[in-house]
């Protein structure tokens, strides 16, 4: 089975972002960029599935610009097949990378797309549910366990009240939450490997897909600092000021 | 004003308190028809139907709602779009599940996780683990969204009564099916509901320490019990105790960090909450720049201590 992995370009999630002083976005000059961890996971789960001999091929994809051949280098070099880039100038919304998604699943033939739940830039938390939705897939989300049989994907989930298993019938979208697996570091040969593999760029007209945005930003700005509070010398004085001070015991 | 569909999340027995925060941030969009979705939910529509706010619950009951599985669940938001301006969801597991694969079949892109209403059109949302807000500007006829449950007051649980209406058009599911569920047991409060919280991380060590030193003070303070992702990864507690930006977010009252350092992704989970309380050995801890109160030295005297002196106050 053909598996495909979308992996998105993001401020590194060690960074701490700063809001730009016009307040037009996030000030991403110079800040390292690396592969959304979620992503990460999503690549390392489907590799896993390639040396279970369930999964045949793993295809990645982004969606943006040039540098993002970066992070399918690092997927590819991770253990993925071939890379896609589909070449867009700016950051484009959730709605459209679906549809985009959605094409390349139906030009690649795929049973599988494995995904991160959501990116640590926009914290949208949708492209997967969109493309299970578009596509006419079900779809594990947030998933902490993932076992393919035949027609059959079994995704044990991270829900509110703790663990859920659901069984989708394949072909089917899986988004990846955080206790998924461990992804592994790319040895040295395998980044030298990396680099013969293929990428293939195509623009979205390409892939039949026309799409103007629906969310505009008017404005990002810095949340509310809070003030620095004090510190307590002993365990009476922290009872005390919760009860006289705070109220809250 | 518009009409706003607010999908009232339920376990069964009950509303979730999240559907009624939902309900007041769909009562700034225009009248409320609260969805209650299920097998057997007669009771949980009478108690949706007195929410303050709601103007018409309609049922949907049917036993492929019994799981509150996505892909049903999406089509019926499908099938109730077209009345309304606006569908809202808390944004829980089920409501990031149902909201964008709804917004996918109906071309909409959607907004997770409002946390302020300018308008019927902008919406404010957190972006980068909360370090930064976005006020976004939405084009689409219908809006989609998930709410963040803590910054809409719940709509109180005891209005006039609406008139609840039934859908009966049939959905399928052949996609899909609930295999188990696995909660594990617990007589604490419920963390996104809770007055207090009290919340341990690495420095506990191992689980042992967690049910020793965290949970007494917890059942002192009626209080529900959190962790970072660490003390998750770790396995000292289950994987629904988790606070953060992929875990859950709270705003109680008084929230007590207990061994955790306050990675970014931790304070993007609890930094609305009203009174946060920071206890770690490590006197530089990023938790220590939000915490109202902050004490530097080793949990493993203090909390015996602390255990010590809430028995003096009850």
């Amino acid at each position: 089975m053909k598996v495909l992995v979308p992996v998105k370009r993001v401020v590194d999630y060690n960074v701490k972002v700063r809001v730009k002083s016009d307040g037009s976005g996030i000030d991403t000059a110079g800040v390292k960029m690396s592969m959304n961890p979620f992503d990460e996971i999503a690549v390392e789960e489907a590799v896993r599935l390639k040396e279970q001999r369930v999964a045949s091929e793993i295809i990645v994809v982004s969606v943006g610009i040039n540098a993002c051949q970066d992070v399918l280098r690092t997927a590819l070099a991770m253990g993925a097949d071939r890379g896609v880039l589909i070449a867009a100038t700016e950051t484009l919304e959730p709605l459209a990378v679906a549809k985009l998604l959605k094409a390349l699943v139906a030009r690649e033939i795929v049973q599988l797309v494995m995904m991160g739940k959501q990116a640590i830039d926009d914290d949208m938390n949708a492209t997967g549910q969109m493309l299970a939705g578009i596509l006419g897939w079900p779809q594990g989300t947030f998933a902490s366990k993932v076992v393919i049989t035949a027609d059959t994907a079994t995704v044990t989930r991270e829900v509110d009240s703790g663990l859920e298993t659901v069984a989708l019938a394949l072909p089917a979208v899986i988004t990846t939450d955080l206790r998924l697996n461990e992804p592994r570091y790319a040895s040295l040969p395998n980044v030298m490997r990396a680099r013969k593999k293929p990428i293939e760029v195509i623009a979205p007209h390409e892939l039949g897909v026309e799409h103007s945005p629906r969310l505009t930003v008017v404005n990002v700005t810095e949340p509310a600092r809070r003030a620095a509070g004090i510190k307590v010398k002993s365990v009476q004085e922290l009872v005390e000021r919760l009860r006289k001070e705070a109220k809250v015991i | 004003m518009g009409q706003a569909l607010v999908f009232i999340e339920h376990d069964g027995t009950e509303i979730k308190t999240q559907a009624r925060n939902a309900i007041t941030a769909g009562s700034k969009l225009g009248d409320v028809v609260a969805v209650v979705a299920g097998y057997n939910v007669d009771h949980i529509a009478k108690a949706a139907s007195v929410i303050s706010g709601v103007k018409k619950v309609v049922v949907a009951d049917d036993e492929v709602f019994s799981f509150a599985l996505a892909e049903p669940l999406a089509d019926l938001l499908v099938h109730l779009a077209p009345s309304y301006s606006h569908i809202i969801a808390a944004s829980t597991a089920i409501g990031k599940s149902i909201i964008p694969r709804a917004a996918g079949l109906l071309d909409v892109q959607p907004i997770s996780e409002v946390i302020g209403i300018i308008d019927a059109n902008t919406f404010v949302r957190p972006i980068y683990a909360g370090n930064a807000n976005a006020t976004v500007r939405s084009s689409d006829t219908r809006k989609l969204m998930t709410v963040r449950a803590t910054s809409f007051d719940p709509a109180p649980p005891d209005g006039a009564t609406a008139p609840i209406e039934v859908f009966d058009v049939a959905i399928a599911n052949t996609k899909s099916r609930f295999v188990s569920a696995e909660v594990p047991k617990n007589e604490r409060p419920e963390l996104t509901a809770a007055r207090v919280i009290v919340s341990g991380g690495r420095g506990l060590q191992n689980g042992e320490n967690f049910r020793k030193l965290i949970y007494p003070i917890a059942d002192k303070l009626c209080a529900a019990v959190g962790a970072s992702r660490a003390a998750v990864d770790a396995g000292f507690v289950p994987n629904d105790y988790q606070v953060g930006q992929t875990g859950k977010i709270v705003a109680p009252d008084l929230y007590v960090a207990i061994g955790i350092s306050g990675a970014i992704q931790h304070l993007a989970g609890m930094k609305d909450s009203k009174i946060i309380v920071a206890i770690n050995k490590d006197e530089d801890a990023p938790i220590f720049q939000v915490a109202d109160y902050g004490m530097v030295g080793d949990l493993f005297s203090i909390l015996p201590e602390l255990d010590r002196e809430l028995d003096c106050l009850a």
